[in-house]
This record gives C-alpha cells, structure tokens and sequence, in this order.
C-alpha cells in the first residue's frame, strides 16, 4: 500500500507529463488545424457552383481549392442594410483578415438585426458570367445544418446549392449532403415571382410545382422541412442586397 | 473470460508458443466482439463504410498497444488506490494524440469519426485489458497483447463494415459495385453491375450492425463449437 504522499507525488508528476505532451501537440499542429478547418468550409462553397468550376469537383485537390479561391473569387460583406462593407471596417470590427471567410453564422445569428452581417462570394467563370454564392445557417432534425446556395447574375435562377450537417441521420436527414442527385435538383429552380420572393421548398411526397420545389427525401421530413425553412430565411437576410442589384 | 497469466519470470524476450497464443488469442477463442461482447457501441457507429472502420480500427490498435505498453511499464509504481483513474488517463492521453493527429493529417475521416475516435476512451476493451493483462504482466507481453485484441476489434470492424457498405450503399471502399450510379435513371446506358439492385437503406442505419454482429456471433460459435458454453 503507498502512503498518501506518494500517490499525491505520482498523480502530480503523471499529470503535469501528460499536460506538457498534450499542449505541445496541440500548439505544434494548430497551423494545420486551422488550415484544414478554412479549406473544408471552402471547399463547401465551392461545392455550390461544382458544375461551373472547369474540373471534375469530386476530385478536387486542397491546393485547386485555394488556386480557385484567390484567382476566381471576390469575398463581399453584406449588412442587413444591403450595403458592402469595405474589409479594412470588418476587420476593424474584430473579423480577423476582414474576409467573408471570416464571418461564422452561428454567432452572427445571434446578434441584433442591425449588427449582423452576411458573407458572399462571386465566383467569375472563365467566361465572364458570375455566380452568387450565400451562405445560410438552419436546423435540421438533431442539430445545426447549413448551406451554401449559388444564384445566378439574375439573382432568381439557382446554380446550384450545397449543404452540410453536424448530426443528421446517415442514410436518412445526412442524404441532404451525401446524395448528389438529390442536390442536383435545386438547379434551374427560381426564388423569386416577379418580385416577390419565393424561395424554393422542398416537397414531402414529390414537388408539385416544377419551378419553386424540390422532391423530398423519404423518411426525413423534418431534415427536409428544416431545409426549407433554412433556405426561405437565409436568402431573406439577403433580401435588402438583392433587391438594389436587381434594381 | 480465460485470460493467459503469463507468470512473471526473469526471462529472455522471445517470440514461442505462448507469445503467438497472446497475439491469436484474441482473434478467435477470445475475440473481444464476438465472444467478450464489449466495444458494441462503436461496432454499430463506425461500421457504416470501410474507410472509416480502417481509421478506427488503426486507431485501437494503436491506442491498445501503447497504452498496454505504457501501463505494464508503470504497474509496479502506479499506486493501487488510483490505478483506476491513472489507466483513464493513460487511455485519454493516446487517444486525444490520435484525434490531433487525425485533424492534422486525415482531416476527411476526423470530420466524419467526429465523435466516435474521442469514444475509444469509454471502450471497454482498452481498460479491459489494462485491468485484466496489463498490470499483471511484462511490457513485451502486453504489447503483444494489445496487439492481439486491436486485431481481434478491428477484424470484426471490418467484415460488419464490409456487410453494410457493399449491401447498404453498393460500394467497397468508396467504389461502386453494384446497383444503380446516380445518373442510371436518367441515362440507362450508365450503370454499374445489378443496375436493378434497390440499396437496402435499412443497412446504412445502426440497428442493422445489430443485426450483422448478431449474425457473426452464430456464425464464430458454429465454426468453432468449444465457444457455445463460454458466454
């Protein structure tokens, strides 16, 4: 039997060991952390414009991403005014580097209407035609789920979306992310009638209007509903933004 | 549980009879799924594609091995009263070494593990055999021991994965086998093999690794007829 003294002197030593290892690890690999963190989230931007980026999306290596990135795309900050905001005022207001990429909508959600702002990236093809890509943030059947819907330079018609999940079920709600063809239908869709906006639903039981619906997905209605409801307020917050480029 | 007391002697490190039993042990007679029952709760989590149980089962295995080590290295100093909370610790170390590291440097199957990998803390195999091996034996012998159950977990792993991807999703490691490709109804021309065949979502959801465990379990016990009575 060890006296207390020395299970105390064991249990001190052992921890500060393991805190020691673990810190260091952490503080050597946080570069990398962050880097991956930054080409995840832009790779899921990317993935709502995957038909219009001239080379195969599934295929993507981290390097294309970041080419693409800085050559092909303008990062815009966006107030519930409508207005851009420069980059040197968003990083003056503590977003680091003053990017969209910067800006987490999770917090930004949090805020008071007239504090919030809303990432944006245009993606210029290489034939001159623009993409609109906008960011949106909902919830889904267990947890958060989030988007990136891509419009095209009549800010209605939609290029393509993508989205992402952090607990939906796997093979029922996370299919919003894991099934391509079932993505694949949100394109050509339209948000807006004349002017009045729209968005597009996502229809339990099958789409019933070819132009502003979307087929459900069998046994995740309320991943599905949840969809909706993230689309229709997301583009909204956009609202103010879309409205003066569309004049 | 028939565990192997290797009885301390001064002896020379070799690789006998004894040696191999500890490594094969745990693949077969003692197999930590099959027969011991324990991991079940990452055995349904991880198992829906190959790809993710290779990163887990590499991950036991590592995190088996070294902290077997580590703690055989350390059982006559760690003292009796705390030996419970210096394995956990000894256990959550490695296992947040594994998850930094997969951040780093397999960023696709740490985002898609999420949760599971920081998990291999609560296996009961890893503390099981820190109890029940480790501390009463030398390092080599818990290497090899460790060695043996990440083997016997991650083989385990792998077949119910193999089950539910291939008949779940028609892939094996991402590829399609059978069954329709997402253009097949469009364009009938594409199509990989047994274009008619419906994926079996059902095999996609936990309850089915229930049902494939279940199944291995029989299977094992009908193969090998001297497991029937042990569990």
């Amino acid at each position: 039997m060890h006296s207390t003294a020395s299970v105390m002197r064991f249990v001190l030593i052992m921890t500060s060991i393991v805190a020691m290892l673990l810190a260091f690890l952490q503080n050597g690999l946080k570069s990398r952390h962050d880097m991956n963190e930054a080409i995840y989230s832009k790779k899921a931007t990317l993935g709502a414009i995957a038909d219009h980026l001239g080379i195969d999306y599934s295929q993507i290596s981290d390097e294309q991403v970041e080419e693409i990135f800085s050559s092909k795309i303008k990062q815009v900050v966006i107030n519930s005014k409508g207005e851009e905001v420069p980059a040197a005022e968003v990083e003056a207001m503590g977003y680091k580097g003053g990017l969209a990429e910067s800006i987490d909508l999770a917090k930004e959600h949090k805020k008071p209407l007239d504090e919030k702002l809303l990432p944006m990236y245009v993606f210029t093809k290489d034939d001159g035609k623009k993409y609109y890509i906008f960011n949106t943030r909902g919830k889904g059947l267990w947890d958060a789920i989030w988007g990136c819907v891509a419009v095209e330079d009549d800010f209605n018609t939609v290029a393509g979306v993508s989205f992402d999940h952090k607990a939906e079920t796997p093979g029922l709600g996370a299919e919003i992310k894991d099934n391509k063809a079932w993505v694949k239908q949100f394109i050509g869709k339209k948000m807006y009638d004349g002017d009045e906006f729209k968005s597009v639903y996502v229809r339990k039981g099958g789409a019933k209007d070819p132009v502003y619906e979307v087929d459900g997905i069998s046994g995740a209605t309320i991943t599905a509903d949840g969809v909706s409801k993230m689309l229709a307020k997301g583009i909204a917050e956009y609202e103010p933004y879309i409205k003066k480029l569309r004049g | 549980m028939a565990d192997v007391a290797v009885v301390e002697k001064k002896e020379a490190i070799k690789f006998g009879k004894k040696e191999r039993k500890l490594l094969t042990d745990p693949l077969d007679d003692n197999n930590p799924i099959t027969v011991q029952v324990l991991g079940i709760c990452s055995a349904l989590a991880v198992t829906t594609g190959l790809k993710n149980a290779t990163v887990m089962a590499v991950a036991v295995v590592f995190v088996c091995v070294f902290s077997n080590t580590i703690t055989s290295a350390l059982r006559k100093s760690i003292p009796k009263q705390v030996r419970m909370i210096v394995q956990l610790v000894i256990i959550a170390t490695l296992v947040t070494v594994v998850e930094l590291t997969l951040k780093a440097y397999a960023f696709e199957s740490y985002k898609q593990l999420s949760v599971f990998i920081g998990l291999i803390i609560t296996n009961c195999i890893v503390m099981g055999r820190l109890e029940a091996f480790a501390m009463a034996n030398r390092p080599y012998e818990s290497a090899l021991d460790g060695l043996g159950n990440g083997i016997g977990y991650g083989i385990i792993l792998l077949i119910v994965a193999f089950f539910r991807e291939f008949f779940g999703k028609g892939e094996i490691f991402g590829a399609k086998i059978i069954g329709a490709t997402p253009d097949y109804m469009i364009n009938t021309a594409e199509s990989a093999w047994l274009g008619w065949y419906q994926y079996n979502n059902l095999m996609v959801l936990f309850p089915s690794a229930m049902f494939v465990i279940a199944v291995l379990i029989w299977a094992h016990r009908a193969w090998n007829p001297k497991l029937v009575d042990v569990s």
